[in-house]
């Protein structure tokens, strides 16, 4: 299937219970969550790049870890390369829920060949966003690089793994590759050790990266320099990438597509260009307003949200953007949009908007 | 791997030249180095075996004899000598306090690492036989099980019984300490990492946990092997020891039983003593310095670098 989509996400809901007291189980009371990710959908194509932008406890590292199997979704299908996959799918098949219980994806999806955790992370891997914290202190980058080959068996070969390790490393920028086999994490810069984590998650060549806010650790002179590395691999090796980041500036030169969200929902999505040009949800608008532009005539007037971000545990009723909301009106505090189609691959979930 | 060598070797000097500044640390190691020494070349330091009596020009044996009659530390009631039950000793007590302290950091750190990685009703079983066995004091049982395992006469030597019964229920503190560690170290983001790669937890164990808390664990089992050492010298003075192989605990149990007090031969307990005193001094001197300068807390950060700067500044003032 070299045209489907190589991600497809539905109605992906993460929600994390929160510890219930005593008094909650004798009153059988259901105990809180906090609805990290609030049914999200969106798919990648092979080689696409796609951006997840949104602030601070909006649920985009859930939505990270939940795909790459470090989180069990609540709910929802992850289908990659048309597999089914993700911990809820093996719920479904131990008997624990029943087929219909998942009230997502069609029945012929859920009948879709299953792919192990073990495969999946083989195809997919995830760039952390603390270069600092996701090297382990105790091992030589050798190791750190050559791990996930030790981990899948491949390459048994001493020759042939170092050759792969040494290509790995000068493929991130780090050259000479030998320099730095015997080095440990400390030794090495920020910039460094997030190109040592970007050649760990290549070695094995994936076809999706995750990478969650991969250079937002970093100083900010050397996070051009990450983001083109980033771009160069995905442009020579074809991966796709959903790219998370809280920063709208990076992404314009960045992402194919541009998916906005706000407390654990998409709010926006669409071609980067198209939604950049013509944002349509006040969530996008605001967040657009606030990016510095180099060309003043291209100046917008700056909107200042006002207000807190809601509790992710205590979601307002109706459009769970509209207490912040600068154009809300009566109906938004009742009815949760669905989403609109503006354009071409463009959709906003919101009630002000008129459809195309 | 020839490479791994050399990284263990440039470690290994790395903390060489960090430890040897220290002068408790030193101390300590050479003190615990000293007696090991002692033990191992315990024939060449004596002519004599402990058991041989040492007789005068009459033939009768010589009791009580002080150092200035014989030998450096003269003999005891049934006339053997002193300073060759002491070199002999040593080797029993190491012995026995060296593989009770293994076993017990063994079991300690396998369940503290199981207990802490998984979780659940392991951690909770595991955290409740080590809540009983902390609460229990020690000496008194092992006192009952040792003497209810003599009783018994299985087919294993006295010094077997002691070491089993000292490992199996001395792991209680290191278990605790190690599951705490992994505990901590299991929600570092390396672990998320090595599990999003699809690494098992057989390879995450071996890989990120155990590199972490290893100099934790060498750091306690050389305070463990003080207290193996004590335990084994305040049983085998409480007479539980194995008569036929005496420890300086077994030495110390003897002087008390002839008498060697009120004989006014200090020449007979002293020694012992001061050896006992000599080993664990040096374990604890030695285990603390380690403990200090392997310190998780200062180690695995991305300040490591700084830390190990700040300590060696330190060791130079
Ligand atoms: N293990 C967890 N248990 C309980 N709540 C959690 C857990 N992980 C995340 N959350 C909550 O889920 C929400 C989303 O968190 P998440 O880390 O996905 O946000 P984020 O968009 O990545 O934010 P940031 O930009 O700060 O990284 C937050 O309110 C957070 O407190
Ligand atoms: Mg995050």
């Amino acid at each position: 299937m070299p045209d489907s989509p190589l991600l497809i996400v539905e109605n992906l809901v993460k929600h994390f219970p929160l510890n219930s007291s005593l008094l909650d189980l004798l009153l059988r009371r259901e105990p809180d969550v906090v609805r990290a990710v609030d049914g999200v959908s969106f798919s990648l194509a092979r080689g696409e790049v796609l951006a997840i932008v949104g602030e601070s406890g909006c649920g985009k590292t859930t939505i990270a870890r939940t795909l790459i199997g470090l989180e069990e979704e609540t709910d929802g299908t992850i289908l990659f390369g048309g597999q089914r996959i993700g911990t809820h799918e093996r719920r479904l098949r131990a008997g624990l829920i029943p087929l219909e219980a998942g009230a997502v994806g069609t029945r012929e999806q859920q009948t879709l060949p299953r792919m192990s955790l073990k495969h999946l992370r083989q195809h997919a891997q995830m760039i952390f966003q603390d270069p600092y914290e996701s090297l382990n202190p105790r091992a030589t980058i050798f190791e750190i690089v050559a791990e996930p080959l030790v981990v899948h068996g491949l390459l048994r070969k001493r020759e042939e793994r170092i050759a792969r390790v040494k290509s790995a490393l000068e493929d991130a920028g780090l050259r000479p590759a030998e320099d730095y086999f015997l080095r440990y994490p400390h030794e090495l810069s920020g910039g460094q050790r997030q190109r040592v984590v970007i050649a760990g998650a290549m070695v094995l060549e994936p076809e999706l990266l995750i990478a969650d806010e991969p250079v937002s650790m970093l100083d900010v002179s050397i996070r051009a320099e990450i983001l083109n590395l980033l771009k160069e691999l995905q442009k020579k090796r074809g991966v796709g990438i959903v790219f998370i980041t809280h920063d709208l500036g990076t992404v314009a030169y960045f992402a194919d597509r541009l998916a906005v969200m706000y407390l654990g929902r998409i709010v926006e999505s669409g071609p980067t260009a198209e939604v950049l040009r013509n944002p349509q949800h006040p969530y996008t608008k605001a967040l657009l307003s606030v990016v510095p532009v180099p060309n003043p005539r291209l100046r917008r007037e700056r909107i200042i949200l006002q207000g807190e971000t809601p509790n992710p545990l205590n979601l307002p009723g109706g459009c769970r953007f509209h207490p912040r909301c600068p154009v809300a009106v009566a109906a938004c505090k009742q009815s949760d949009p669905a989403y609109i189609r503006v354009a071409e691959g463009h959709e906003t979930a919101c009630l002000l908007v008129q459809p195309a | 791997m020839n490479e791994s060598w050399l990284l263990f070797k440039r470690s290994l000097s790395d903390f060489w030249r960090i430890f040897r500044r220290n002068r408790m640390g030193m101390t300590g190691a050479v003190l615990v180095l000293a007696a090991v020494m002692v033990a191992v070349i315990a024939p060449a330091l004596s002519p004599y075996t402990p058991a041989t009596v040492i007789r005068d020009e009459a033939g009768r044996g010589l009791t009580f004899a002080p150092p200035s009659v014989h030998g450096p530390l003269g003999t005891d009631d049934a006339g053997r000598d002193v300073w060759t039950q002491l070199v002999y000793g040593a080797r029993i007590s190491l012995t026995v306090g060296f593989m009770a302290g293994f076993i017990a950091m063994f079991v300690g750190s396998l369940l503290g690492i199981l207990a802490g990685y998984f979780g659940g009703w392991l951690d909770n079983l595991l955290m409740r036989v080590t809540d009983v066995l902390l609460v229990i004091p020690d000496l008194p049982l092992m006192l009952v099980l040792v003497a209810t395992l003599r009783q018994m006469e299985l087919k294993v030597s006295p010094l077997t019984v002691l070491i089993l019964v000292i490992g199996l229920l001395y792991w209680t503190s290191t278990a605790r300490l190690v599951r705490s560690q992994v505990l901590s170290i299991k929600e570092r983001q390396f672990v998320a990492r090595a599990r999003a790669i699809g690494a098992g937890h057989f390879h995450i164990i071996r890989k990120h946990i155990l590199p972490q808390i290893m100099p934790l664990i060498v750091a306690n089992t050389v305070l463990i092997l003080s207290t193996a050492i004590l335990i084994e010298s305040g049983l085998a003075f409480l007479g539980l020891g194995d008569p036929t192989q005496p420890s300086w605990g077994t030495m110390l149990n003897f002087a008390f039983d002839r008498n060697a007090i009120s004989n006014g031969a200090w020449w007979f307990y002293l020694p012992p003593g001061l050896a006992i005193v000599w080993v664990s001094l040096g374990c604890v001197l030695l285990g603390n310095v380690l403990e200090e300068m392997l310190n998780p807390r200062l180690m695995g950060h991305h300040l490591e670098g700084e830390a190990r700067v700040v300590k060696t500044e330190a060791g130079r003032g």
